[in-house]
């Protein structure tokens, strides 16, 4: 069990910041999250004791600040038990790690008439890329369709899947919350000898990963939406894949040696982290994770589990048919992020009132454009939980609801 | 909630529940252009009937609708534009639309000689929008699908 009360303590905007005199209620995690106080600690005591280049220098502090950067490699290994840390590339964030995907794998592995494999219910970060590829050399996207309650239809699964050369999927919704069956999906895609290409930006902050029960191929998800800063992202990869792949970005750091005639490449990781890395960035998410450790996974997907159906349960008591809330009811296959519609209120509105009592809401199409067009809205209300949440904030979402209907005289 | 009360005042509230001049026209010889709130999803056509083209500034707004889809604001600037520009010289409407987006802080107007004594009536309503800065694109929203129409409807070719 967490105690809600002593995690938001670690959280100083959570803990300290007020608007109008009132705490914020940040239901907007999904999004990005807010950052404990030891990440912000681990990033200024770097920068003040030990900041210097890394894999250049030879003075014994450049070793130090390397040796602090690959400890980030090791922790993010760790926390979604990678066989070997060297499998883990740290780029932008996780839509560079999926164009990373697209164009060195894509670039090498795909021509005019291969299918990439896709959802319905996928961000633009795993849509775009692939979509690059098509207008570049005519490959073909298929789309895996949803079911009413917003889970994958994996009714015609086979039948997408005959001949694709990638299953690229979400292992959790950004807009419903849905948690696909990861395993079951990276091994029907490895039944017809596809690439299965996990998209675990909203996964990995919220459960336990095992990329290798998953036997996933290449996993992208991000620093920032695990308490981590922003800046830096991550793909974990089977090395034989890696290693096979050519690089992404060319510069510094990711080359052997270079001559007049060309360029050999540095093993991997290296050969895919062009130019100065995000290395500050990289002790921030080491602290990161070692709080998401003690916390332990299992125990943050348990508390959002219960935060879930509590959410779920008090939106659709307190307003019934004037909500209708997206994605599975079933909270063990659904995580705590909330997609809405309100009566017939546009979420812009919605989020603007809710923000009159510092309720932190999305309101838009959470860069998924085509699932809005399956859900056959233009934009929804979203509120996503975290570690942090408890149901006073869902409560206060509640409130700040009944607060819009008065506006608007509904 | 005076912040509140301020950006949702009444006679916004009513043209967002009662939109004036929704609808479509023919094209041609109406001309029709969408506009796109890329952070929002927010869409928007603008249908605009201009007489006499040819006459560039002196030709005259005859009719306007407006469809798609979009918050209170979005919805009821295009609802109080469509009654600020249908009879109006295109000179005059775009004088109005420079007026309006100045009001809204918009940096790059450029006001010209007259563009004070426009009356922007209704529209003034939506000044309280510029405390909510993220809302001023979505109050624009409408005025920038019309100027991209009214350019159209006066150079069909470009």
């Amino acid at each position: 069990m967490l105690s809600i009360d002593a995690v938001r303590k670690e959280f100083p905007l959570l803990a300290e910041r007020t608007i109008d005199d009132a705490r914020v209620v940040y239901l907007d995690s999904g999004n990005t999250s807010q950052k404990p106080r030891r990440v912000i600690d681990a990033m200024t005591e770097f920068m003040e004791t030990t900041y210097a280049p890394i894999n250049r220098s030879s003075y014994r502090l450049a070793g130090e600040a390397t040796d602090a950067y690959e400890g980030g490699r090791k922790a993010v290994a760790r926390l979604i038990n990678a066989p070997s840390a060297d499998e883990v590339i740290f780029t932008k964030n996780a839509s560079e790690a999926l164009n990373l995907v697209a164009m060195a794998w894509g670039r090498t592995n795909l021509s005019a008439g291969d299918v990439v494999v896709l959802t319905e219910m996928e961000h633009h970060a795993n849509i775009v890329p692939w979509q690059m590829l098509a207008q570049e050399r005519g490959i073909e996207i298929r789309w895996i369709g949803l079911t009413d309650d917003g889970q994958l239809d994996l009714s015609n699964l086979d039948e997408l899947l005959d001949g694709a050369k990638v299953l690229a999927f979400t292992a959790m919704s950004n807009v419903l919350g849905t948690l696909p069956p990861t395993q079951l999906l990276c091994s029907a895609a490895h039944a017809v000898g596809a690439l299965a290409v996990v998209d675990a930006c909203q996964y990995v902050p919220h459960n336990v990963t095992d990329v290798q029960a998953w036997d996933a191929d290449l996993v992208a998800f991000s620093s920032h939406k695990m308490c981590g800063p922003t800046g830096i992202g991550m793909l974990w990869g089977k090395m034989e894949l890696l290693d096979a792949m050519p690089p992404f970005l060319g510069g510094g750091n990711m080359i052997d040696t270079v001559t007049f005639e060309g360029f050999t490449t540095a093993p991997v990781p290296a050969k895919f982290e062009a130019g100065t890395p995000p290395i500050v960035e990289a002790v921030g998410l080491t602290a990161a994770v070692e709080f998401l450790e003690e916390l332990g996974m299992a125990n943050v997907r348990q508390h959002e589990m219960a935060l879930t159906r509590y959410a779920l349960d008090t939106l659709n008591e307190r307003f019934g048919d004037d909500i209708t809330i997206y994605g599975p009811d079933n909270v063990e296959v659904r995580g705590g992020v909330f997609s809405f519609a309100f009566r017939d209120l546009h979420p812009h509105d919605v989020s603007q009132v809710l923000d009159e009592t510092n309720v932190c809401v999305r309101a838009g199409h959470h860069c998924a454009k085509p699932l809005m067009k399956t859900l056959g809205v233009q934009s929804t209300t979203r509120a996503s939980v975290y570690l942090y949440n408890d149901e006073a904030d869902i409560d206060a979402l509640a409130d700040g609801l009944e607060g819009a209907t008065d506006i608007f005289g509904l | 909630m005076s912040g509140l009360e301020d950006l949702y005042r009444e006679i916004i509230l009513d043209h967002y529940r009662t939109p004036r001049n929704r609808g479509e026209l023919d094209t041609p010889p109406a001309t029709k252009v969408d506009g796109h709130n890329p952070l929002c999803g927010d869409e928007i056509s603008v249908y605009l009937m201009v007489e006499d083209a040819e006459n560039g500034d002196d030709a005259i707004v005859t009719d306007i609708k407006i469809g798609g889809q979009g918050c209170s604001i979005s919805q009821s600037s295009a609802s109080m534009m469509t009654n600020a520009v249908i009879g109006k010289r295109v000179g005059d409407v775009r004088a109005v639309s420079r007026k309006f987006k100045s009001l809204m802080g918009i940096e790059n107007v450029d006001l010209q000689a007259g563009d004070d004594e426009v009356d922007l009536e209704d529209l003034e309503a939506l000044q309280g929008v510029v405390k909510f800065p993220v809302r001023i694109k979505c109050a624009v929203l409408g005025w920038n699908t019309l100027s991209s129409a009214l350019d159209e409807a006066l150079d069909p070719a470009e």
